[in-house]
């Protein structure tokens, strides 16, 4: 006889603490691009290209636990919030990781120089959208405490005031992003025309992902809506 | 009867066997939101399986044994063949209990009653005939499976419900928690013990007239209440806790009331699976002691309740803490303010069904106040495809408990008259 209950087996792996958790991982990797714009202005590229694998692998980990959620949520599974909603949510966080990543890929892989007239600007830029990552990070992380909840109360409106300063966040974000863009105009024609369309690209890139983070709080409003 | 000591032993060590099978694994099944929701330590959750699943069988077991034990079969139709009848409760004894290892053995959900009532309904088409069932009687049994789930659902999903208003959804969570919780444990004292005192004390000789009943049941809820109430104010908060999940503080509160509540389902699950696993002994035991007169209302003697109550606890001592390890181990999500709704949602009604004197599924009961849970979003993942499971136990289990029984019946038959 084998110990086995069958009473154990109604309830599903739940799959909060994970999205939780690749959250988690996914700030860090974003919040990687810090210390690697400091880098990349610098132009010390041993250094870049460390904080590169050190993005990639924190990559990984997010898209390993990104699978084990989707093996362990099949279509019979019952939960308070729409199942695909949830799905979505989690492939929007993973498209932070993997926009952090393209970005630090690309940068080492051209070493991009960052001319020193909007290198601060960069910086500040890149920061906004660490910020904003982090706050998408914040309120997913209240994730439990609203399956808790029932997904109604006092913590609902928490997070619906974590969304609306993301969403602050972003706006600031896209603000800092015209500027940038200005800056680069008024010195482009001293650039070399290919590094220019890469740098445009870049600041494309990390305005994705205030975006994205942005897009994730949005998903999370959606399993708040009732 | 001839053979009228065998029929005695033989009954005794089926009964024996099936009690240890219930309380080796269907006491795990029972216990599984207590264990799961990680309110009792296995240590714990056994002794109060221990001390409240022999509770529920010696209080509150009476109306269910009575039914196993004439309720299904027209007895009047064998009176003239007493052996036939006990050949049969044996017969349908032995392929419960074997059915039974069979399944949990391989983890699928088939309950104790429903193959009980499958093989006495089995032996008594085959051998007395298709007129000695008491197919009225069978229906309402039948229905009843149906409707426990759905009334634990219910008020699984209410319970929640109030928990949420009440508690998860204010904005100071931890004191009403501090201050329903005794409410809810006075509820659960005070519904086990009107029903056990309006209902199940009868074959003790204990009668109580209504108003005695509500009162005595008003008591012992208050008295669960007020214990209650000092160890809730025990707790302090904790604020280191709260920073990793802002209700850890909450759920320790409704940890206390899961204590209360897994000590009501133990006996939900005593009044109901243990009575009907002696049901066939008690036939069997008041047919001999009567000298083989079928009719007579031989009293239901209760050291047969206490030979079931005593296998659980053998079962459950020998292996059912293995298995409610492994329940343990696997339930990950389920916190008490959960596992308290499911499990008294289930309590209540087992007992009712136990003081009704129908014999229904506990762990079917149980997985419908779950569900219930569910539909409230209380629960955070829910496999639906166990319902099937369920349905699908329902059709293997009846004709396999009655197909055994047939079989043992014949084999008796040939051997012992």
């Amino acid at each position: 006889m084998t110990a086995r209950s069958y009473v154990t087996k109604i309830f599903g792996k739940a799959p909060v603490r994970p999205i939780q958790q690749h959250m988690e991982k996914v700030v860090l990797c974003v919040c990687e691009l810090e210390p690697f714009f400091k880098a990349v202005v610098e132009g010390d590229w041993s250094r870049a290209r460390e904080i590169q694998h050190a993005i990639g692998s924190l990559e990984n980990e997010a898209d390993e636990i990104k699978r084990d959620i989707r093996l362990h949520l099949p279509k019979s599974v019952f939960m308070p919030v729409s199942r695909v909603d949830l799905l979505e949510m989690l492939r929007i966080q993973d498209m932070v990781a993997n926009k952090a990543k393209d970005i630090a890929g690309l940068m080492v892989g051209r070493e991009m120089e960052m001319p020193a007239s909007i290198a601060d600007d960069m910086i500040e830029y890149a920061s906004r959208s660490i910020e904003a990552t982090r706050q998408a990070g914040t309120a997913i992380n209240e994730l439990d405490e609203l399956f808790e909840s029932g997904f109604r109360g006092a913590e609902v409106k928490l997070v619906e005031s974590m969304i609306r300063r993301l969403d602050e966040i972003e706006k600031h974000n896209d603000q800092q992003q015209v500027k940038l863009r200005t800056s680069l105009f008024a010195i482009e024609d001293d650039l070399n025309p290919v590094k220019v369309v890469f740098l445009y690209l870049v600041i494309d890139w990390v305005g994705h992902i205030a975006d994205l983070a942005q897009r994730v709080g949005s998903r999370l409003e959606y399993l708040l809506a009732r | 009867m001839d053979f009228a000591t065998t029929y005695l032993v033989l009954a005794c060590v089926f009964g024996l066997c099936m009690a240890w099978g219930i309380g080796a694994n269907d006491v795990a099944n029972a216990m599984a939101t207590s264990v799961g929701s990680r309110a009792l330590t296995i240590r714990q959750a056994v002794l109060i399986a221990a001390v409240f699943e022999f509770l529920g069988a010696f209080l509150a077991g009476g109306e269910v044994t009575a039914t196993i034990r004439k309720g299904i079969i027209d007895v009047a139709l064998v009176a003239d063949q007493p052996e036939l009848l006990a050949i049969g409760m044996l017969a349908s004894l032995l392929a419960a209990a074997l059915w039974l290892l069979a399944a949990s053995s391989r983890g699928w959900p088939v309950s104790t009653t429903h193959t009980i009532v499958g093989a006495i309904v089995g032996f008594a088409i085959a051998g007395i005939g298709f007129e000695a069932v008491e197919w009225g009687r069978i229906g309402t049994i039948v229905s009843s499976w149906v409707v426990s789930p759905l009334l634990a659902g219910t008020i699984g999903f209410l319970l929640f419900l109030s928990v949420q208003r009440l508690i998860l959804i204010t904005s100071e969570p931890f004191q009403n928690a501090k201050r329903y919780v005794p409410f809810y444990i006075f509820l659960v004292g005070f519904f086990v013990a009107l029903v056990t005192l309006l209902k199940g004390l009868k074959h003790l000789g204990l009668g109580f007239t209504t108003t005695q009943s509500y009162l005595l049941a008003f008591g012992v809820g208050l008295t669960l209440a007020v214990i209650g109430k000092v160890f809730v104010n025990r707790i302090r908060l904790d604020p280191v806790l709260d920073k990793q999940f802002h209700f850890a503080n909450v759920e320790r509160v409704f940890g206390v009331l899961m204590i209360f509540t897994a000590c009501a389902m133990a006996f939900a699950h005593g009044s109901n699976d243990v009575a009907n696993a002696v049901g066939p002994v008690a036939a069997v035991i008041s047919l001999v002691q009567s000298g083989g007169s079928v009719g007579r209302e031989a009293a239901l003697s209760f050291w047969i309740l206490l030979l079931g109550g005593g296998g659980i606890v053998i079962g459950l001592l020998t292996y059912g803490t293995r298995v409610m390890t492994t329940v343990g181990n696997n339930i990950t999500e389920l916190t008490p303010s959960r596992g308290f709704a499911a499990t008294l949602a289930a309590a209540a009604t087992v007992v009712l069904a136990s003081g009704t004197g129908l014999p229904i599924s506990t762990t079917h009961t149980l997985v419908g106040a779950v569900l219930g849970v569910g539909m409230a979003r209380g629960i955070s993942a829910l496999n639906l495809n166990v319902v099937r499971n369920i349905f699908m136990s329902w059709v293997i289990t009846l004709p396999a408990g009655a197909i055994l029984a047939i079989v043992f019946f014949y084999l008796f038959k040939a051997f012992l008259t």
